[in-house]
C-alpha cells in the first residue's frame, strides 16, 4: 500500500514510520508548520528541520503552514492530505499516535472523508517498550524542548539511551511523568535511524528557554 | 490457552487491533482468523475476537470461517468486528453508523461496567437476534448470549479492566462484577 507520513521528525512519528516502511511503500512525509507552539495537534520544536530529515529518507515533503488554532488547523491537515493523495496517490496515512484520542479522532475523520485507511503502529503502546524498541532499532534521538516538572535544560540534547531510560522511569514514578512524553513533558527529534540513507549531525545548538535551537548538516 | 484472532486484513493493522489486546492479555496464541485450526479452537480456554481498522470489513466476506461459534462452548469476546462477526454467524443484521472517538455509553453493569467513556471507531454495527441480551439503550454497544460476549467499543482504550475481568476470572459472567 502507498502511505504517507504524518511526520513531525521526532521519535514517534519517525519510528511508526520505520513500522509502516516494513511492509508498505512510503511515498511522502507530511509537516504542517504550526505557528502555535502549544498546538492540540502538531509538535512544534524542530519542525523546520523536517526538510533535512526527508532529504537523508529520499522522500518528497509536503510542508502547510498553519496557525495552530484549535479545530481550524484540521483544516490545513486536510489540505495537506488531500496534495499526498493527488500528487502521490496515497492510499493511507501513517501516524506516531500513541494515547491521544483527540489526535486519533481528528485524523481518523478526515481520512475518512478522504476515502483513506489510517495506520496508528504505536497505538496504546507501552511507553517504556516503546523507548526500548528505539534503541533496539538503532535509533538515535535527542530530546530538543522540555516542559515539565522533573526535567531541566541540563536534557536539551541529551540522546535517548539506556541510562535515560532508566531516569525517565523513575521521573515516572515520582511525578506521573508520561516516559515517552506523550503529555508533552518534552519534544524529540531523530538524528538517525534506520530509514536514512546518512546520519544527521548537529554542528551548532543554542539553548532558547526551555528548547534546543540545532543546526544539522 | 488464551487465543486472540486477528480479524486484520493489513498486516500493519495487528499493531494497532490486536498488540493492544495481547499486551493486556500478556499470555496467548495469536492467529489470523483465515489460519485458524481446529486445534486452535480445542486447546483454548478463552477466544479474543479483535477488532480492525474503520475502512476494512474484509472479514465479512469470510463469515463462514467463524461457524464454530455456534456449536463453541468455551468464553469468547468479541470487540468491534469480532461484536459484528458474532451477531453476523448468529443471524443478525448488519446496519451502518460511524462513530469515532470518546462517547459516553450506560452498560448496566456489563463486566461490571455502568456510565463510562468508551472510544468507539466504526463504521457498522449488527442488530441482534433475541437470543442476546444487550445491556445498553440505542445500538448496541454490550451484548451477551451464554459464554458468548461482544462489545462494539474499543475497551483497550479507556477500559483495559473489562478485557482483564474477561480473562483472570474461571468462569466470566457479565453480570456477576455488580455495579
Amino acid at each position: 500500500m502507498k502511505l504517507g507520513v504524518l511526520f513531525s521528525g521526532g521519535k514517534d512519528s519517525t519510528y511508526a514510520a520505520y513500522l509502516a516502511s516494513q511492509n508498505n511503500e512510503l511515498v511522502c512525509l507530511i509537516t504542517l508548520h504550526s505557528k502555535n507552539l502549544y498546538s492540540y495537534m502538531f509538535h512544534t520544536p524542530s519542525i523546520s528541520k523536517t526538510k533535512l530529515q526527508a532529504e537523508v529518507m529520499n522522500l518528497p515533503l509536503i510542508e502547510v503552514n498553519t496557525k495552530g488554532e484549535k479545530e481550524k488547523e484540521l483544516d490545513d491537515l486536510k489540505r495537506a492530505i488531500i496534495e499526498a493523495k493527488n500528487k502521490y496517490k496515497i492510499e493511507g496515512i501513517v501516524t506516531g499516535a500513541v494515547e491521544s484520542v483527540y489526535q486519533a479522532t481528528r485524523i481518523q475523520n478526515i481520512c475518512d472523508e478522504l476515502d483513506l485507511e489510517v495506520f496508528n503502529p504505536l497505538w496504546q503502546k507501552d511507553q517504556i517498550e516503546l523507548l526500548n524498541d528505539l534503541i533496539k532499532h538503532k535509533f538515535e534521538v535527542i530530546i530538543v524542548a522540555v516542559a515539565a516538572e522533573g526535567f531541566d535544560t541540563s536534557w536539551l540534547g541529551r540522546k535517548i539511551d539506556v541510562n535515560m531510560i532508566e531516569e525517565l522511569f523513575k521521573l515516572n514514578k515520582k511525578y506521573g511523568i508520561n516516559p515517552a512524553f506523550e503529555g508533552g513533558e518534552a519534544e524529540s527529534f531523530v538524528l538517525n535511524c534506520p530509514l536514512f540513507k546518512k546520519r544527521l549531525k548537529v554542528v551548532n545548538k543554542r539553548i532558547i528557554d526551555d528548547r534546543i535551537e540545532v543546526e544539522l548538516e | 490457552m488464551i487465543i486472540v484472532i486477528s480479524v486484520c486484513k493489513e498486516k500493519l493493522h495487528e499493531l494497532e487491533f490486536v498488540k493492544p489486546i495481547i499486551d493486556i492479555v500478556k499470555s496467548c496464541k495469536v492467529v489470523h482468523y483465515s489460519k485458524l485450526k481446529n486445534k486452535d479452537l480445542f486447546d483454548a480456554e478463552k477466544v479474543i475476537i479483535c477488532g480492525t481498522s474503520l475502512k476494512d470489513n474484509e472479514f465479512l466476506k469470510y463469515l463462514d470461517k467463524f461457524s464454530w461459534l455456534k456449536i463453541f462452548d468455551k468464553p469468547v469476546l468479541g470487540i468491534c468486528a469480532g461484536m459484528q462477526i458474532i451477531g453476523l454467524v448468529f443471524g443478525g443484521k448488519l446496519k451502518q453508523k460511524k462513530e469515532i472517538g470518546y462517547f459516553k455509553e450506560n452498560l448496566n453493569g456489563f463486566f461490571g461496567l455502568n456510565e463510562v467513556e468508551v472510544y468507539h471507531l466504526h463504521g457498522n454495527y449488527v442488530e441482534f437476534t433475541k437470543e442476546f441480551r444487550v445491556y445498553n439503550k440505542g445500538i448496541p454497544q454490550a451484548v451477551s448470549y451464554g459464554n458468548i460476549y461482544g462489545v462494539l467499543f474499543h475497551p483497550e482504550v479507556r477500559q483495559k479492566k473489562l478485557i482483564k475481568r474477561f480473562i483472570y476470572h474461571k468462569y466470566p459472567t457479565a453480570l456477576r462484577w455488580g455495579s
